[in-house]
């Protein structure tokens, strides 16, 4: 326990972002309980309300309330980028480790599709298959949607991590040692992965919600759900900034950047845990 | 004898989350001009460090945290950060284990030469460079046309002499060689080492030599320091350690060097070295030491002097 | 007569122009247990060597036999088998451990998969005895990570895994190199009690001769792909042949108040391109004469226990193809 305390010590970004984090989280439990989250529905309450005490965060000119807006959406954008960040990731993994320890024509075919996807601008190829399903998006589907690409880049970094380590020492004595090659796989390099992957992992999530929300604000997102990208969908298309509604735009940026700040510093943490070589001393 | 380079009672310690380690404890020794002086000891031994310390290269987690170093006089303790960037290499230059991996792979070799001669401030015209350039790797055995060829395109045996070239370029008064040709072959090694030696002859500098062969030390050096845990544990002239070693563990040392003479006499020190934050008590090698008796057990044998010229830190010496 | 374990027929190995290792024809039969030294320094070939009989690099050209079916063809079955003879310690106790598992982690598992034992308790013992076989106690062993033990404890844990399967062959790539000086002795007194006691032939590859001379019976000297001599190697050693090996000798640093080692040094001869035909060490062979530029010499067999590569033996019988086994003498052996 005290190891874990002063490492904690030492490593303040991975502190820094769990705690936004979980401020969030915090925010969203909490918000849940206190909040009547169906006034996050349109004509739910009076319109363009500044910030009071009945509603802290105002409303919108649709009526609806923005604390409530908050408290449900934050939740659905979160889950769409864990979602499509775990399946590009899990995706990515399975590939990499097939290409970059058999390697062959198993490579060559993985890699080629992943270089070629990776030089596709990523939210021109999300617009077009965004507006070809028909009758709009649900929050699911938008996260299917961004997992399609999802995987491109864990797969080219993760291999190339694989790559290096299957030369170890460890790796040839495994072998002698009569282990076959997915048992290598699975026990020997994946653990030492571990804290890579959890850093891509961070990553990917981020990608995805930016994704999301570049998707949500062009209006290609699920038009009904209170994402943070839908609310600023409709902070576009009514305005706000120029009407001078400044309460409207403030909170779902603000909850952006704590989320994004968040991911980052976790990612700056874990970035130190994958690469002993960045360790601070005390 | 005129002391060219005087470490007094120098101490290093590492934090570590269990408490400090004194990776070098309490050392003292005076280098004379022009002579060659060994560390001897294995890994953990502290002789790295030294070298470094005097230096003033340690980093965090590790500091200096007593002794006083001085070059020719002067006390290095005083100099700022500026004047000890200046003292390297000009005053005292290193030669570091894995010498091969010290230089730029993208620079030539004479472009690394020009770096240091810049850095210090010597500032030379194309020819008087190209000069000095030709006449350095003349004096380290390398043919002129190395100066335009880069890291990879050299041998091992041509790298290492390169960085004795780059060691040599300002005239220093003392060479450190940390473990110059330990990644070298026997052959190659002897070449290195007799480019070492006349080098030094040609300058009038003096070398510290460290390493583990007992072999090469017992060839090259004039005097020879023993590191046990980061003590200096012995310290005599190399005649006098090879005929008369004072300290157990330099007699174990010598004896551990396989011989060439009868075969299936190899011996090994037995038990392992400790751990320099769990240090036994007493002194830091009874539990492997075939003398060791209770008084070892309980009091640290400070460092005497047991004959002329002649230091060991052993109760029995 | 069964077909010795290992059979190299021809094999030769090149990366590109280089030529790691050259037309070497020999038998590895364990019947009568010994230890070989392989000595040369970097690009002799050695590591090279090591690596084609363990399987682990396939040759150029020629053949590896393993108990008479050639390498490159192996049934799975037959791919078993000779991982269970022929076993290997490598140079560096660092790298061979995964940091994530405990050590046991490196014990256990050939114990699993060769299924040498058929419960817990037995694969314990059996862990336990190969332990205490390099000097080793396991309470102190099992159970701690690879960065909590020394590299000279570590070295010896990869012995012990390597006796675990109780190969006929234990292939020691520079063992103790990389272990600090006081250390060797123990864990090359292992190695040595493996072949007295237990019967397993080993093949010492190492640059470093004063260590080979201390533990091995014979020895294989090699410079540049070939082998420059071989024999037993108290002979060798003593009396060395090839100008290669009596250089090497009169180069290792010796403790002693005589202070010879250092003369005059020689020019910087190295740095020329190897001959491509010829004796590869005329460039820098003292006796060289005209016809080493332009001719290999083949091994000639000078003693009972000993062959070199050099003209100035060609009085001598030439060595046959595959016969290098011949002037390798087994364990206990007096020449």
């Amino acid at each position: 326990m005290n190891g874990l305390i002063r490492y904690l010590q030492r490593n303040l970004s991975l502190v820094a972002g769990s705690a936004l984090l979980l401020f969030l989280l915090a925010f969203i439990v909490i918000g849940h309980m206190v909040v009547d989250v169906e006034d996050a529905r349109a004509l739910s309450v009076r319109p363009l309300q500044p910030p009071s005490a009945q509603y802290p965060f105002g409303t919108d000119r649709q009526g609806r309330d923005l604390l409530a807006v908050m408290v449900a959406g934050t939740p659905l954008t979160l889950r769409i980028g864990f979602i499509a960040g775990f399946l590009g990731v899990g995706i990515g993994t399975a590939l990499a480790f097939v290409a970059a320890y058999y390697r062959g024509w198993a490579d060559t075919i993985i890699r080629g599709i992943a270089d070629i996807g990776l030089t596709v601008p990523g939210l021109l190829v999300l617009i077009i298959i965004a507006v070809g399903i028909p009758g709009g998006l649900s929050v699911n589907q938008m996260a299917l949607v961004v997992a399609s690409l999802a995987w491109l880049n864990p797969t080219r970094t993760i291999r190339a991590q694989v790559l290096s380590l299957r030369e170890r020492g460890y790796v040839e004595i495994a072998r002698m040692s009569g282990m076959s090659g997915p048992a290598i796989i699975f026990f020997e390099l994946m653990p030492n992965l571990l804290p890579y992957l959890a850093a891509t992992l961070v990553n990917a999530v981020s990608g995805a919600i930016l994704a999301s929300i570049g998707l949500e604000v062009l209006g290609l997102g699920p038009i009904d759900a209170p994402t943070l990208g839908m609310t600023l969908y409709w902070v576009n298309f009514n305005a706000a900034m120029i009407n001078g509604w400044w309460w409207w735009w403030l909170a779902p940026t603000a909850i952006i950047v704590i989320v994004f700040l968040g991911l980052f510093f976790v990612t700056v943490g874990l970035d130190e845990v994958a690469n002993p070589r960045l360790r601070k001393s005390v | 004898m005129n002391a060219i380079l005087k470490v007094e009672g120098l101490r290093v310690e590492f934090d570590h989350a269990l408490g400090a380690v004194k990776a070098v404890d309490d050392v003292s020794f005076a280098l004379n001009a022009g002579e060659r002086l060994g560390l001897a000891g294995e890994s953990g031994s502290g002789k790295s460090t030294m070298a470094l310390a005097i230096l003033r290269m340690i980093k965090p987690p590790g500091r200096i945290v007593a002794g006083r170093v001085s070059l020719d006089g002067e006390e290095l303790s005083a100099l700022d950060h500026e004047g000890m960037r200046r003292l390297r290499l000009a005053g005292i230059a290193m030669v570091p284990q894995g010498s091969m991996n010290s230089l730029n792979p993208v620079m030539r070799i004479k472009a690394q030469l020009a770096d240091a001669f810049r850095d210090h401030g010597v500032h030379l015209s194309n020819a008087a460079f190209e000069a000095r350039v030709a006449e350095l790797l003349r004096t380290v055995g390398l043919r002129p046309e190395v100066a335009t060829l880069y890291p990879h395109e050299l041998s091992g045996g041509m790298k290492q002499r390169a960085c004795i070239a780059i060691a040599i370029c300002l005239r220093p008064k003392v060479i450190i060689a940390d473990e110059p040709t330990s990644a070298l072959d026997v052959v190659v090694q002897r070449h290195v080492m007799e480019t070492l030696a006349r080098v030094q002859r040609d300058l009038g500098c003096a070398i510290i030599l460290v390493g583990h062969d007992m072999g090469l030390m017992a060839q090259f050096v004039d005097r020879l320091g023993v590191m046990y845990a980061g003590r200096l544990v012995e310290l005599a002239p190399i005649g006098e350690i090879i005929t008369r070693p004072r300290h157990p563990y330099t007699q174990a040392l010598i004896s551990s060097l396989p011989s060439l003479e009868a075969r299936g006499t190899m011996q090994g020190i037995p038990g392992l070295a400790p751990l320099l934050r769990e240090l036994p008590p007493g002194c830091a090698f009874h539990p492997r030491c075939p003398r060791a008796e209770d008084r070892c057990r309980a009091e640290k044998p400070a460092v005497r002097e047991v004959a002329p010229g002649q230091r060991a830190a052993c109760h029995f010496a | 007569m069964s077909a010795p374990l290992l059979e190299t027929r021809h094999v030769g190995k090149r990366y590109g122009a280089m030529t790691a290792l050259s037309d070497l024809s020999m038998t590895i039969d364990t019947t009568r247990p010994a230890i070989t030294a392989v000595v040369g320094e970097s690009g002799s070939g050695k590591t090279t060597l090591a690596r084609i009989i363990l399987g682990l690099t396939p040759p150029s050209e020629g053949q590896v036999l393993y108990r008479g079916h050639d390498m490159a063809g192996l049934s799975g079955r037959q791919k078993r088998e000779f991982r269970r003879e022929v076993q290997a310690v490598f140079q560096d106790p660092y790298e061979v451990y995964n940091p994530f598992y405990r050590v046991d982690h490196v014990l256990t598992t050939p114990v699993k998969n060769f299924g040498l034992a058929s419960s817990r308790a037995e694969a314990r013992t059996l862990i336990e005895g190969a332990l205490r076989a390099v000097g080793l106690r396991p309470e102190e062993i099992l159970g701690r990570f690879p960065h909590q033990l020394s590299g000279g404890q570590r070295q010896r844990i990869m012995v012990a895994r390597a006796v675990l399967m109780k190969p006929k062959l234990i292939v020691a790539d520079e063992p103790v190199s990389m272990v600090d000086a006081s250390l060797r002795a123990t864990i090359l007194g292992s190695l040595r009690k493996l072949t007295d006691e237990m019967g397993i032939s080993i093949i010492y590859i190492t640059h470093d001769l004063a260590t080979a001379y201390q533990v091995s019976d014979n020895i294989l000297v090699m410079y540049r792909a070939c082998v420059a001599e071989a024999g037993e190697v108290e002979r060798v050693v003593k009396h060395p042949q090839h100008p290669y090996t009596q250089l090497l000798i009169s180069s290792i640093p010796k403790v002693s108040t005589t202070r010879d080692w250092l003369e005059d040094e020689g020019e910087q001869k190295a740095a020329a391109a190897p001959s491509a035909i010829g004796c590869r060490f005329v460039e820098r062979c003292p006796v060289a004469m005209a016809k080493c530029a332009t001719t290999l010499p083949p091994l000639y067999r000078t003693e009972p226990a000993r062959a070199a590569a050099c003209f100035q033996y060609e009085a001598s019988p030439e060595l046959q193809a595959g016969a290098l086994d011949e002037v390798l003498v087994k364990a206990h052996e007096v020449v």
